[in-house]
C-alpha cells in the first residue's frame, strides 16, 4: 500500500510549490498543481476503501521517518492504513477534491489565489496525517497542522479586521483543548510506558479499575487519561464550552467552511475517540461524560440555529450540532453509527455550504436571508443541490422501505443506538437528539424557504444595492431593484452535482457495512455486537421518531415562512427574552470575554506595571543604583568611574583569591 | 582529528579577527569578522562530524598545567558541542544583522562581537571550573559594550542593569566555587561532576551557583534586565543574547548544580518549579500587553527559559532533553524573531508595533518566514518549538502534575500573544504609509532567515540529529542524579481488573466493604 505515501505527501508538495511559488508561478499553475494532486489522492484513496469494504485489503502500517527518541519515550513517522483510516482518507480526498474545484469558480476574482490553494491543499496534508497517525504524537502533529491551516484560511482575508480576530479565537479556542490533549498524552505515556495507539489499545483494558495520582487527588486511570483526550476533542470539533470559534471561523472564504469546518476538520475529535474507543470502553465514566457532551451540544447548538439571519451561521450551528450526535453515539458505545454520520455528513454538509456558497456568489456576496426570496426559479441548480442537502440533513425517508436520504440512515441509527443502550445518559441523549431532529428539520426548512421561497427581498441588501446602484426607496415596488443573481460556473456546479450524489446515496449504499458489520471495520474500531443487535430491537415510535419530529419541523418552518410569514416576529416579540438569550449565542462570547479574555489583559498589566516596574525594579536595581548613589558621594575619591579600572580590579581580586585557594 | 587542538583553533580564529578589526576600517572589518564566523561556523561542522557518538564522554580534550592548580583545559561532551554549533551558527547570522545597520566605530563593535564568540565557545569547551568562570563573567563584558555604545536611546540604563543583576549572582558563585575546589583538591569539572560533597554543605553550594544562573537564564523575579537590554540592544546583540547568552544558565544547571549537587537540587526542586510556573504564566501574561515588539519577544523568552529550569528539574531523562532542546530551539527561535524584527527595525527605525500593519502586502516573502518563526515560538509539531516542549513537559509531567498543568498553558498564552503581534504587524490593513512602502527581504536578509529557517524545520522534524550527541551524556546524567529523584505525584496503582461496566455501579459498595 504505498500508495499511502503518494496520497499523504502529494498535498504536501503542491502545497510547498504553490505556496512558496506564490504570483511567480501565477494563478493558473498553482491551481492545476494543487487540484491536480488532490485529484490524485482522491482516485487513490476510493481503491483502498473499497478494498477494506470487500474485505481484500489488510491494515497495514508504513514507515516514513525515524522521529523522536528521548529514553523510553520515542515516537516515528509513520502511515497507518486501516478500516478507520480508509473511510477518512476518501472523506477527506473526496470532499477536498471537489472543494478545490469548487474554488476555481468560488476565487475566481481574488487577487491571491496561489496563496489560498496553497493552505487548502496544506490542510489537507495535515488532516491526511491526522488520520493515518500510528502513535498519539504524531495525531497531535495533524491536530495543530489542521488548526495552523484553519487559522490561515479563517485569516485569508487579512485585512478584515472581523477576520483576524476569527482566525485567532479558533486558534486560542483550540489550544485550551489542546492543552487537555497534550496532558491526556503525557499521562498516557506514564501509564502505558507507549505513545503507539496500537500497544496504549492493547494494554488499554488491563488498566480498568487501577488508580492515578492527578493534581493532588487519586482518580480513576483510564477515566482521567480519556477526559484529559477528549478535552483535546471537544476543542477541535467544537463542542459545548469549546465551540466559540466554530461560528466566527465563517469569516474564511465558504469553500473552507465546507472542507474544514464541516466536513472534515471539526470531525477530527470524533475520529480520535472512535480511534481510541478500546481506552474509552475501559472508561465507562468518560463516555457518560463524551454522551452528555455530545447531547447537549446537539440540543444547545440546534437551538440557536433557528434565530441566525446569516445563512452561513445557521449550518455552521448546524454543524456543531450534527457533532455532538456523532460524539453522543460514540459515548453510548456506538462507534460504528458515529463515523458513519460522520461520513454521510461530510457529504450533505459540504454540499450545503458549498451549495450556500453557490447562493452568495449570485447575491452579490450577501450572506443575511433576510435579503433573499424567491430565488429558486432563478439559480435552479443550486437550488436543486441545496434540496438534496436539505433533505439529507433533515433525515427524510421511508422507514417500511428501508431506504431515504443519507442523514435518514445514519441519524436513525444514532437515536436508535441511544435508546437502544438503555443506559441513564443514553436517554438522555436520546431526547436530546430527538428535539435537536425537530430543530434541525425547522432550521433547515427556514433556511430553503427564506433563500428560495417568497417575494424578493433583495433590494435591502447593501451588497445588491452597490451592484445596482440604487436605494430601497428608488426602486419602490420592485424589490428586486432590477437585480438578475446568476447561477454560477460550472467550476462550482460540477462539485454540487457530485456531492448531490453522495446525499443522496452515501447512506443507502454503506449503511450495512458502517452500522451492522463488525467485519467491515476489521478491529479497527471497538464494535459492540449486542449493541448492533438492540438497536434493531427498539420499539416502533423509536424507529419513527426522527420522520415524525422532522415532518413536525418541515410543518412548523412551512406555516411560519410561507404561510403565515408575519408569524415569526410575533413570536419574537411574544418571548423576547428567550429569542434574546439564544439569538445571542446564550452569551458565551460575553462570558467568556469577562472570566478570561479581559482579566488576561488586566493582569498583564498589572504584572508588567504593578510587578516588574512597581515592586522588582523599584527595590531591586533602580534601589540599589539609589543607595550606590547615596554612597558614592562617600566613596567618589576611590572610585574613577571607568570601566576598565573595575575589571583591573577584579581580576586582582580574582588572582588574589586563586592564589590563596591554591596556595591553601 | 586526534590529538589536534580544534577546541583552541576555535577560540583563537575569532579571537585573532577581533584584534585585527580593530586596526581596519569599517568596511574590511565586516568582512574580516564574517569571514573569521564563517570559519568558525566550518570547524564548528567538522567538530560536529567528528564528534563520535557513543565514543569517550570527553572529546576533544586539551590540558595545559598553568600554576597552582588551574589549567588550561577544554574538551566538550554532546551537551557542550550542541550549545558550541548553535554558538558558532548564530554568529555569522549576527554579522549579517550588523551589515548595514551598524554605522558608528564599526571595528569596534566586530571586535566586541567577536570576542564575544570566544568567551562563548570557552563557556561551553571550559573542563577548569576557574576557566569557565574567567569566560563566563568576561562575556558580560563585551555585551555590556553592545548596549552601551551601540544601543538605542536608553542604553546606559539597561547596560548598567544588565551588568547589575550578572555581576551580583556572580560574586557568590565563585565564592562557592573557591570553596568546592578547596574541598575537592581539583578544579577540574569532570572530576567534580562525580565528586559527592556533603549534603548541607550542598544546599549552600547550589544556593550561590543558582544566584548566578537564575539570573543568567533568566528566572523571575531577576529577569527585569532581560527586556530593557534586548530593546536597547542592537538587533545582532539581541540574536546573540537570546540565543547564546540565556542559555548559559541553563548550561549551569545541567552542568553543575544537578550532577554536582543532586541531593540539594533535589531539595530545591520546589523553589525552581515555583519560580519556573510564574515565569510561564505572569511573563506570557505581561507579553500579552506590549506594545513594543522586542520587549514582547523578551517576555516571551523568560516564559520559554521557565519550561527550560523545569525540564531541567524533572530529573528524568526526558525532562533534561526536552530542556536541552528547548535550548537550542529557542536559540534559534528567538534570535530569528530577534532578526525579524531588526529587518522591519532597519527599515523604519521604531519597535512600535502599531505602526507596521499589512506588511504580507508588500513584504509577502517575510510574511511567511515571520509565521514560520512565530509557529515555532508557539510550538507547533514539525518544528523545533514543539519537539522541546513536548519533551520538557513530558517529563516534567512524571514528576508534577500541577506543573505541567501551569506549564501547559503556556501553550495557550503564547499562541496569544505571538499571534495577536503577528496579526498587527503583517496583518490588517496598511494604515502607515511608510510601512507600506518597505521593500520586501534583500538577498542578504534571505541568506540569514533562510538558514534558520531549515534548521528550525530540520530541529522539528528529525531531532535525532540532535538527540543522539547528548544522548549518553544526558542518561549519565541521569544515573548520577537518580539517587535524589522526587518521587512523581501520579503514582499509578494497579487495581483488580474489572470485568465489565456493571462493576462501576458496584464500586461504592466495595468501598464500603474495605476494599481499601
Amino acid at each position: 500500500m504505498a500508495s499511502i505515501l503518494a496520497i499523504v505527501f502529494l498535498p504536501l508538495l503542491a502545497a510547498l510549490i504553490a505556496g512558496l511559488g506564490n504570483r511567480a508561478l501565477g494563478n493558473t499553475v498553482s491551481k492545476v498543481l494543487t487540484t491536480g494532486a488532490l485529484f490524485i489522492s482522491c482516485a487513490l484513496s476510493w481503491p483502498i476503501f473499497l478494498g477494506f469494504l470487500n474485505g481484500t485489503a489488510q491494515a497495514e502500517v508504513v514507515p516514513v521517518l525515524q522521529w523522536v527518541q528521548s529514553g523510553t519515550l520515542s515516537f516515528d513517522w509513520a502511515l497507518r492504513v486501516d478500516t478507520l483510516t480508509a473511510v477518512m482518507l476518501v472523506v477527506i480526498t473526496s470532499v477536498s477534491a471537489l472543494v478545490h474545484l469548487y474554488s476555481w469558480g468560488y476565487m475566481d476574482e481574488d487577487p491571491d489565489q496561489p496563496r489560498f490553494f496553497a493552505y487548502l491543499s496544506l490542510f489537507t496534508f495535515a488532516m491526511l496525517m491526522l488520520v493515518t497517525a500510528d502513535n498519539l504524537v504524531q495525531m497531535f502533529f495533524g491536530w495543530e497542522g489542521v488548526g495552523l491551516a484553519s487559522y490561515l484560511l479563517i485569516g485569508f482575508w487579512f485585512k478584515k479586521p472581523s477576520a483576524n480576530a476569527a482566525a485567532i479565537k479558533a486558534f486560542v479556542v483550540n489550544r485550551v483543548g489542546d492543552l487537555g490533549f497534550m496532558l491526556g498524552i503525557f499521562g498516557t505515556f506514564l501509564v502505558f510506558g507507549t505513545v503507539s495507539i496500537p500497544e496504549i489499545l492493547e494494554a488499554a483494558p488491563a488498566m480498568a479499575g487501577s488508580s492515578i495520582g492527578f493534581l493532588g487527588y487519586r482518580v480513576d486511570t483510564m477515566t482521567v487519561l480519556c477526559i484529559l483526550l477528549f478535552i483535546g476533542a471537544m476543542g477541535k470539533s467544537a463542542q459545548l464550552g469549546l465551540h466559540t470559534w466554530l461560528p466566527d471561523a465563517m469569516e474564511g472564504p465558504t469553500p473552507v467552511s465546507a472542507l474544514i469546518h464541516a466536513a472534515t476538520m471539526v470531525t477530527a475529535g470524533v475520529f480520535m475517540v472512535c480511534r481510541l474507543s478500546p481506552m474509552f470502553e475501559a472508561a465507562p465514566i468518560a463516555l457518560g461524560v463524551v454522551t452528555v457532551v455530545g447531547a447537549a451540544t446537539c440540543f444547545f447548538a440546534a437551538t440557536i440555529g433557528t434565530t441566525q439571519w446569516d445563512i452561513k451561521r445557521v449550518i455552521a450551528y448546524s454543524t456543531c450540532s450534527q457533532l455532538g450526535y456523532m460524539f453522543f453515539a460514540a459515548g453510548v458505545g456506538a462507534y460504528g453509527a458515529a463515523m458513519f454520520h460522520l461520513f454521510t455528513h461530510a457529504f450533505f454538509k459540504a454540499l450545503l455550504f458549498l451549495g450556500a456558497g453557490s447562493v452568495i456568489h449570485a447575491m452579490h456576496h450577501e450572506q443575511d436571508m433576510r435579503y433573499y426570496g424567491d430565488l429558486r426559479k432563478h439559480i435552479p441548480l443550486t437550488f436543486w443541490a441545496m434540496m438534496a442537502g436539505t433533505l439529507a440533513i433533515t433525515g427524510v425517508g421511508v422507514y417500511w422501505l428501508g431506504a431515504g436520504f443519507a442523514g435518514f440512515h445514519s441519524k436513525d441509527a444514532i437515536l436508535e443506538v441511544a435508546f437502544a443502550s438503555g443506559s441513564e445518559t443514553g436517554m438522555l441523549a436520546f431526547w436530546a437528539g430527538v428535539v435537536a431532529a425537530l430543530l434541525t428539520s425547522f432550521y433547515s426548512w427556514r433556511l430553503m424557504f427564506l433563500t428560495f421561497w417568497g417575494k424578493p427581498r433583495w433590494i435591502g441588501s447593501e451588497h445588491i444595492q452597490h451592484s445596482v446602484h440604487k436605494t430601497p426607496e428608488e426602486v419602490g415596488e420592485d424589490t428586486t431593484g432590477g437585480y438578475h443573481p446568476h447561477e454560477s460556473p460550472m467550476a462550482m456546479l460540477v462539485p454540487l452535482g457530485l456531492l448531490s450524489i453522495g446525499a443522496v446515496f452515501a447512506g443507502y449504499v454503506f449503511h450495512h457495512a458502517f452500522i451492522d458489520e463488525a467485519g467491515f471495520w476489521a478491529g479497527s474500531i471497538y464494535f459492540d455486537e449486542h449493541l448492533a443487535h438492540a438497536m434493531h430491537e427498539v420499539p416502533l415510535l423509536v424507529k419513527l421518531a426522527a420522520t415524525i419530529v422532522m415532518i413536525i419541523g418541515l410543518v412548523i418552518a412551512w406555516y411560519a415562512y410561507i404561510r403565515k410569514t408575519d408569524f415569526p416576529a410575533k413570536f419574537v416579540k411574544e418571548f423576547s427574552a428567550l429569542h434574546k438569550f439564544v439569538f445571542n449565542k446564550w452569551y458565551f462570547d460575553e462570558l467568556y470575554n469577562i472570566v478570561f479574555v479581559k482579566p488576561a489583559f488586566w493582569l498583564g498589566r498589572v504584572f508588567w506595571k504593578a510587578g516588574d516596574v512597581g515592586i522588582i525594579d523599584r527595590f531591586g536595581p533602580d534601589g540599589a543604583a539609589w543607595a550606590v548613589s547615596r554612597g558614592a558621594v562617600y566613596a567618589r575619591k576611590i572610585q574613577s568611574g571607568y570601566l576598565y579600572s573595575y575589571a583591573l580590579v577584579m581580576l586582582l581580586g580574582l588572582v588574589a583569591a586563586l592564589s590563596w585557594v591554591m596556595a591553601g | 582529528m586526534a590529538g589536534f587542538p580544534i577546541l583552541t583553533l576555535m577560540l583563537l580564529v575569532p579571537l585573532v579577527a577581533a584584534t585585527a578589526c580593530l586596526f581596519v576600517e569599517a568596511k574590511a572589518a565586516r568582512s574580516v569578522a564574517l569571514v573569521a564566523t564563517l570559519i568558525n561556523l566550518a570547524l564548528g561542522v567538522v567538530l560536529w562530524a567528528n564528534y563520535e557518538i557513543g565514543g569517550a564522554q570527553w572529546q576533544f580534550t586539551e590540558r595545559v598545567e598553568l600554576f597552582a592548580g588551574f589549567s588550561y583545559a577544554l574538551g566538550i561532551d554532546g551537551i557542550a558541542l550542541m550549545l558550541i554549533v548553535l554558538s558558532v551558527f548564530l554568529m555569522p547570522i549576527c554579522i549579517g544583522a550588523s551589515w548595514e545597520s551598524i554605522q558608528k566605530r564599526v571595528g569596534e563593535y566586530m571586535a566586541a562581537f567577536l570576542l564575544m564568540e570566544t568567551l562563548m565557545i570557552g563557556v561551553f569547551a571550559a573542563q577548569d571550573l576557574f576557566l569557565f568562570y574567567i569566560f563566563f563573567e568576561a562575556g558580560l563584558i563585551p555585551m555590556y559594550l553592545i548596549i552601551g555604545i551601540w544601543g538605542g536611546d536608553n542604553r546606559i540604563y539597561a547596560a548598567y542593569k544588565f551588568f547589575l543583576y550578572t555581576l551580583l549572582g556572580s560574586v557568590l558563585m565563585l565564592i562557592a566555587m573557591m570553596w568546592m575546589v578547596n574541598e575537592a583538591g581539583t578544579s577540574d569539572i569532570p572530576t567534580l561532576m562525580a565528586y559527592d560533597f556533603a549534603e548541607n554543605a550542598q544546599t549552600w553550594l547550589w544556593l550561590a551557583f543558582f544566584a548566578s544562573f537564575a539570573v543568567k537564564m533568566p528566572m523571575w523575579p531577576v529577569h527585569t534586565w532581560l527586556p530593557d537590554a534586548h530593546v536597547q540592544a542592537p538587533t545582532a546583540g539581541s540574536i546573540i543574547l537570546a540565543g547564546v547568552l540565556l542559555k548559559m544558565g541553563g548550561y549551569g544547571f545541567i552542568r553543575f548544580s544537578l550532577p554536582m549537587f543532586p541531593e540539594a537540587s533535589a531539595q530545591f526542586v520546589w523553589l525552581v518549579f515555583t519560580l519556573s510556573m510564574i515565569a510561564v504564566i505572569y511573563t506570557s501574561l505581561v507579553a500579552l500587553v506590549q506594545q513594543d515588539m522586542k520587549k514582547l519577544i523578551a517576555y516571551s523568552s523568560v516564559a520559554h527559559m521557565g519550561i527550560v529550569t523545569a525540564g531541567a528539574f524533572a530529573f528524568n531523562v526526558q525532562g533534561i532533553e526536552g530542556s536541552m532542546i528547548m535550548m537550542l530551539s529557542h536559540g534559534l527561535v528567538s534570535g530569528a524573531l530577534f532578526l525579524a524584527v531588526g529587518v522591519i527595525y532597519d527599515r523604519l527605525h521604531t519597535r512600535e508595533i502599531d505602526r507596521y500593519g499589512g506588511l504580507s502586502i508588500n513584504m509577502p516573502q517575510y510574511a511567511i518566514f515571520f509565521m514560520l518563526f512565530t509557529m515555532a515560538s508557539i510550538g507547533l509539531p514539525g518544528t523545533s518549538g514543539f519537539v522541546a516542549e513536548f519533551l520538557s513537559l513530558a517529563g516534567i509531567y512524571q514528576v508534577s502534575t500541577w506543573v505541567t498543568l501551569v506549564c501547559t498553558t503556556g501553550i495557550i498564552l503564547g499562541a496569544a500573544y505571538m499571534l495577536y503581534l503577528y496579526r498587527r504587524v503583517v496583518f490588517g490593513e496598511q494604515k502607515n504609509a511608510d510601512a507600506a512602502a518597505m521593500p520586501d527581504l534583500t538577498m542578504r536578509e534571505l541568506a540569514m532567515m533562510v538558514p534558520l529557517a531549515l534548521a528550525v524545520l530540520w530541529m522539528g522534524v528529525y531531532p535525532e540529529s540532535f538527540l543522539a550527541p547528548m544522548r549518553a551524556d544526558i542518561a549519565a546524567l541521569d544515573a548520577r542524579i537518580a539517587r535524589a529523584a522526587p518521587e512523581g505525584d501520579s503514582q499509578l496503582k494497579i487495581g483488580p481488573p474489572k470485568s465489565d461496566k456493571a462493576d462501576a455501579a458496584h464500586g461504592e459498595e466495595a468501598e464500603h466493604g474495605g476494599a481499601h
